[in-house]
């Protein structure tokens, strides 16, 4: 473990010698809760990682065998496989592009004096708070096509949005754009009322038009804070399982967490699903990891 | 933005505001809408035009807490008055029976799925906040090598899809007899919000000026006494903070619950749903469900809205 750094409080101030030392203390408050991690997160890991080499089904007492990289040799050469991961990225597009857009629109639109602008920013709160599977619930009643109150709403009759499977993975990402927009607004509303008024007010004198203002002072300086809520919203529509589970079952929108759930836990392949889960893993991964380089870039800026 | 407005930029201002309105009022139908629905009878659930003006009632409330049946040649089901309430309420699966004049009118699975719902965001939220104030505490204070790496291993635990994680786990959980119980979620939870707590308590601890500690040590406190009695005190709301998202998560998780449990444990997330069912469902009591189950966040959002939106932004900026 790492040594301690005495700060000039631990080591000047009679306290050291009574008690417990600050070295004790410190291992104490830390060492419980990485211990517990890794059991709980990182042991499972390791323990799939061995299932992933294997044929294991959990569904029968057979012993598993060594089957070497054959399961990820297969998955890899799956075109349904892909074929979920071509869905997982439509998803992720779809809706991490309608949050930025809607969000960030709002927060444009807030960003001035507003009367209950507190109340209204709380009140926007109130969809990510919700359970996804709950949201997921009453939104298949506010799709419905007879009776549904968004088809009467916007005149269209009886319109099929969860049974068409060319709309369906739309209607998912229209609910998670409705639950996730508020993150985003949030999160640019923080960053928009960072950027410090003179620059404004230099621009106005120079007598810059809006759009000059908007891309080259607001969004600059927006941009770090928006990437990071772009970062946190890509990484959890990719493991959207919940709202796509509960809303619809289409083919078309099995995202690769429900391929993964129906293959662990419907069809018990137990060996091969360990595998899919560590290519999932590596993909999230290598995205985090490219975000947060791109991330650092606009940061430097 | 100069002081004085033109007269184009206040009718700007006046449309923004508009805008903002309309906005709001959309992103909060769909909550209006399940909301009245579960006050309503059932004939006007599924009416077009929609019925926006009707009679509120409770009977949607009455219908998900009871499942009634024709009185069967079932045996006596003597237990249940013997049994103390909680665990009538919590361990027995909604199977007894309460005897009515022509027929049975069973407690329906709702009220056990609400109680191991709150018994395990609960108590998760507890420990996760309790472990993680005290992580926070330590990194916070005392410096070490890899701090930074420790930390980023704290929060890499949370990147990771759950469906991935469910499946090791429920050969753990397997394996140890941990499956359906209420202890193997609370763990689960407590594991999956311990990143989350640690980062942002360290963030309020950071916040709290060392001389505090320093002067409370040079009175001839202890580093726990110190702790316990200064540094806690002043990151009370910051705990409240933790624990509302804390609770939040733990509340409101499906993909756990869904494979870990199916009878005993099981929370109201996977229960709800699997109530919708094929054919004719009856919305009103499925809304009624929902809303009961959207009010304690709903409250808690509204009692602590500021610190939840520091705590948010904290959270994303320091990540």
């Amino acid at each position: 473990m790492a040594t301690v750094v005495m700060t000039s409080l631990d080591s000047k101030s009679r306290a050291a010698s009574r008690g417990l030392s600050d070295i004790k203390i410190r291992n104490l408050f830390i060492i419980p809760t990485i211990l517990f991690l890794i059991v709980f997160n990182i042991f499972p890991l390791i323990y799939s990682l061995g299932y992933s080499f294997t044929d294991f089904r959990a569904s029968t007492n057979a012993p598993a065998a060594f089957v070497g990289l054959q399961n990820y040799r297969e998955l890899l050469n799956d075109p349904f496989i892909w074929a979920n991961f071509a869905i997982t990225a439509k998803y992720v597009i779809v809706s991490v592009t309608g949050q930025v857009v809607v969000g960030f629109g709002t927060a444009m639109l807030l960003n001035r004096e507003i009367p209950f602008k507190g109340l209204i920013t709380t009140l926007l709160l109130l969809p990510m708070m919700l359970s996804m599977a709950v949201v997921g619930l009453f939104w298949k009643l506010l799709y419905d096509p007879s009776f549904g109150i968004i088809n009467y709403a916007l005149g269209l009759g009886s319109f099929e949005w969860l049974a068409n499977p060319d709309m369906a993975l739309y209607a998912v990402a229209i609910t998670d754009i409705w639950m996730w927009s508020p993150f985003v607004m949030l999160l640019s509303l923080a960053g928009l009322s960072a950027v410090p008024r003179h620059l404004y007010e230099a621009a106005a004198i120079d007598r810059a038009g809006p759009f000059y203002t908007f891309f080259h002072i607001t969004l600059p300086l927006v941009a770090p804070i928006l990437m990071i809520a772009v970062i946190f919203r890509t990484m959890e529509a990719f493991k959207t399982f919940d709202l796509a589970y509960i809303l619809t079952s289409q083919p078309t929108t099995e995202v690769i967490s429900i391929r993964l759930y129906k293959m662990a836990f419907q069809e018990w392949q137990t060996g091969r699903s360990c595998a899919l889960a560590y290519i999932v893993l590596i993909m999230v991964l290598a995205i985090t990891n490219i975000y947060v380089k791109y991330l650092n870039r606009v940061k430097e800026r | 933005m100069a002081a004085v407005q033109t007269r184009s930029e206040r009718a700007l201002n006046r449309l923004a505001i508009a805008a903002v309105l309309v906005i709001t009022l959309l992103f909060l139908a769909p909550i209006y809408w399940i909301t009245s629905t579960a006050f309503k009878p059932r004939n006007l659930a599924t009416t077009i035009p929609p019925t926006v003006i009707f009679e509120p009632e409770i009977s949607p409330f009455v219908k998900l807490f009871t499942k009634r049946s024709q009185l069967r040649a079932a045996p006596e089901p003597e237990d249940y008055a013997v049994a103390p309430w909680w665990e009538r309420l919590v361990f027995d699966g909604g199977e007894k029976v309460v005897r009515s004049g022509r027929g049975e009118v069973q407690l329906s699975g709702y009220p056990n799925r609400f109680m191991n719902s709150l018994i395990v965001a609960i108590t998760s939220t507890v420990l996760a906040v309790s472990m993680g104030t005290f992580t926070a505490y330590g990194f916070s204070r005392f410096k070490m090598k890899g701090e930074a790496d420790l930390l980023f291993f704290i929060l890499s635990t949370r990147m990771l899809p759950p469906v991935v994680v469910a499946i090791p786990m429920f050969l753990m959980y397997r394996a140890v007899g941990l499956n359906d119980t209420h202890w193997g979620l609370i763990i689960l939870y407590t594991a999956f919000n311990l990143s989350f707590s640690v980062w942002l308590m360290k963030g309020f601890i950071d916040e709290i000026p060392k001389e505090y500690e320093e002067a409370a040590l040079v009175d001839g406190y202890t580093r726990l006494q110190a702790f316990f009695k200064i540094v806690l005190p002043e990151a009370a709301t910051g705990i409240a903070a933790t624990a509302v998202f804390c609770f939040i998560t733990a509340w409101n998780e499906y993909a756990f619950a869904l494979i870990m449990t199916n009878r005993r444990a099981q929370t109201a997330p996977p229960f709800i749903p699997s109530q919708v069912g094929s054919g004719l469902p009856d919305w009103t009591v499925i809304a009624a469900g929902t809303f009961l189950f959207l009010l304690p966040v709903a409250i808690f959002t509204f009692l602590l809205r500021n610190h939840l939106l520091r705590g948010m932004s904290f959270g994303a900026i320091r990540k």
